[in-house]
């Protein structure tokens, strides 16, 4: 079966052309890079896709700290993850890379601050 | 009226490489002003990834991409920061007055770097008739609600224009939890990124109209309805092709103004179509010693481009301050 995709790697949105049987990948074609390849794969075989969004904090100079999952993780799990993500509230001070929640979804991946916050 | 080298008015991604850059080109005094009271300007809202890709080679999200600009300017002890500083005036010869908390500042700058960014166009700028409801936001200010100050617009939006900031704030409301359920797009194709359409709209069975535009809102007191219709390669309606979307919120992407009050007040001469500075060159005023980079001088379909195009007006400014004493 053929299936044409939009690669999500970077800006440029390579159209790809992916030749596949099930979840078994034969050929893909109109990637500009090695990125093109990789994510088509993926796509075919199980989606996945990086968490961005933000957690309440308490005593912070923000009301809000913008998070990120520290690896991909699968698709069909973002609304599961949002759900895990609502129920923290981070209350001491972070810095870009903090983790605020680690492995939150039992899948390895750590939900990571994305900037410096101080106390208020 | 303290004299300084350079003022550079914003503190989001073009000041902070102006800032960076004048100094590694040899500027001993560098003043940014920036109105909040982070720097990192819009940025700070803009918390999906995508950034970073050319100048840091990895993908980041926009605060990540702040951070490390902020980490650099915060290290230089010649760059003073002076945040909630508000720029209201701009002379000809590059005196600039800013409110800060309980003062208003008067410095004389020898250059002026206009980092000021955009403002986002509105529903009365298209214009959709109708009624004035609440529950009609600019999309941009939407993400910074749902982003920053936790506040969710509504339980069911139609989203019009399919710019960048349009998608984003679809997959972003759908993650929420609310129904996003329609993108309306008057153009034949997204003007957006094409992957943000399949990130944001596919991966949430958003359905995207091209070739339709809202032709009205309605609702007493809060948005209840919008009215949809199809139209031609004219953009003219197509009769008998109208149909209504029931929603409590409408968020509006319909592309952004580049911010040159400052410039104008300045004397400089703007193109009133794009509010843009008319210039010979990218970065360039039609004032000696003041420069503009950033959505201030076009509008920037990726951060990084911004980061590379103003650092080109950090040593542009250097080579102007200091063109009679150094290289």
């Amino acid at each position: 079966m053929t299936r044409t995709m939009t690669c999500i790697e970077c800006p440029q949105g390579c159209q790809l052309t992916v030749e596949a049987q099930g979840a078994r990948v034969i050929s893909v074609a109109g990637q500009k890079c090695k990125c093109g390849d990789k994510y088509a794969r993926q796509e075919i075989e199980a989606p996945l896709r990086t968490l961005t969004t933000s957690v309440l904090t308490r005593g912070l100079e923000l009301k809000m700290l913008p998070v990120r999952s520290s690896k991909p993780i699968p698709k069909e799990k973002l609304f599961e993850a949002m759900d895990a993500v609502k129920r923290i509230v981070v209350t001491s001070p972070v810095k870009a890379g903090t983790v605020v929640a680690p492995d939150f979804l039992g899948l390895g991946a750590d939900l990571v601050a994305c900037r410096a916050l101080n106390k208020l | 009226m303290k004299n300084r080298e350079l003022v550079i008015v914003g503190g989001g991604p073009a000041g902070m490489a102006a800032a960076l850059a004048a100094r590694a080109a040899g500027v001993e005094d560098v003043l940014l002003l920036e109105r909040d009271q982070h720097l990192g300007g819009i940025l700070n809202q803009c918390i999906h990834p995508g950034f970073g890709l050319h100048h840091f080679k990895e993908e980041l999200t926009g605060p990540e991409y702040a951070d490390r600009f902020v980490r650099l300017v915060k290290e230089d002890h010649k760059i003073e920061v002076s945040l909630r500083s508000f720029a209201v005036k701009l002379t000809t010869d590059r005196e600039i007055s800013f409110l800060r908390p309980g003062a208003l500042e008067e410095v004389k700058a020898r250059a002026v770097i206009l980092a000021t960014g955009c403002r986002e166009r509105t529903r009365e700028m298209i214009p959709i008739p109708g009624s004035r409801p609440a529950g009609i936001y600019p999309a941009g200010l939407a993400q910074k609600m749902v982003n920053m100050e936790g506040w969710i617009p509504g339980k069911e939006a139609v989203i019009v224009g399919s710019g960048d900031i349009g998608l984003i704030m679809a997959r972003r409301m759908a993650l929420e939890g609310v129904s996003v359920k329609a993108v309306v797009e008057i153009q034949k194709t997204s003007r957006g990124l094409v992957r943000n359409v399949g990130q944001c709209l596919e991966d949430f069975g958003i359905p995207l109209y091209f070739q339709h535009r809202i032709s009205a809102i309605h609702g007493s007191g809060r948005v209840e309805k919008v009215d949809v219709v199809r139209v031609d390669d004219e953009c003219k309606d197509i009769p008998g092709s109208g149909f209504e979307i029931t929603c409590d919120t409408v968020l509006v992407s319909v592309g952004l103004i580049p911010e040159n009050e400052l410039l104008e007040m300045a004397g400089a001469e703007l193109d009133r179509r794009t509010n843009t500075p008319v210039a010979e060159g990218v970065n360039l005023t039609s004032l000696p010693g003041v420069f503009a980079c950033g959505n201030a001088c076009k509008v920037y379909d990726l951060a990084d481009s911004v980061t590379r195009d103003s650092e080109l007006a950090g040593k542009m400014a250097a080579q102007y301050l200091l063109g009679g004493r150094a290289a």
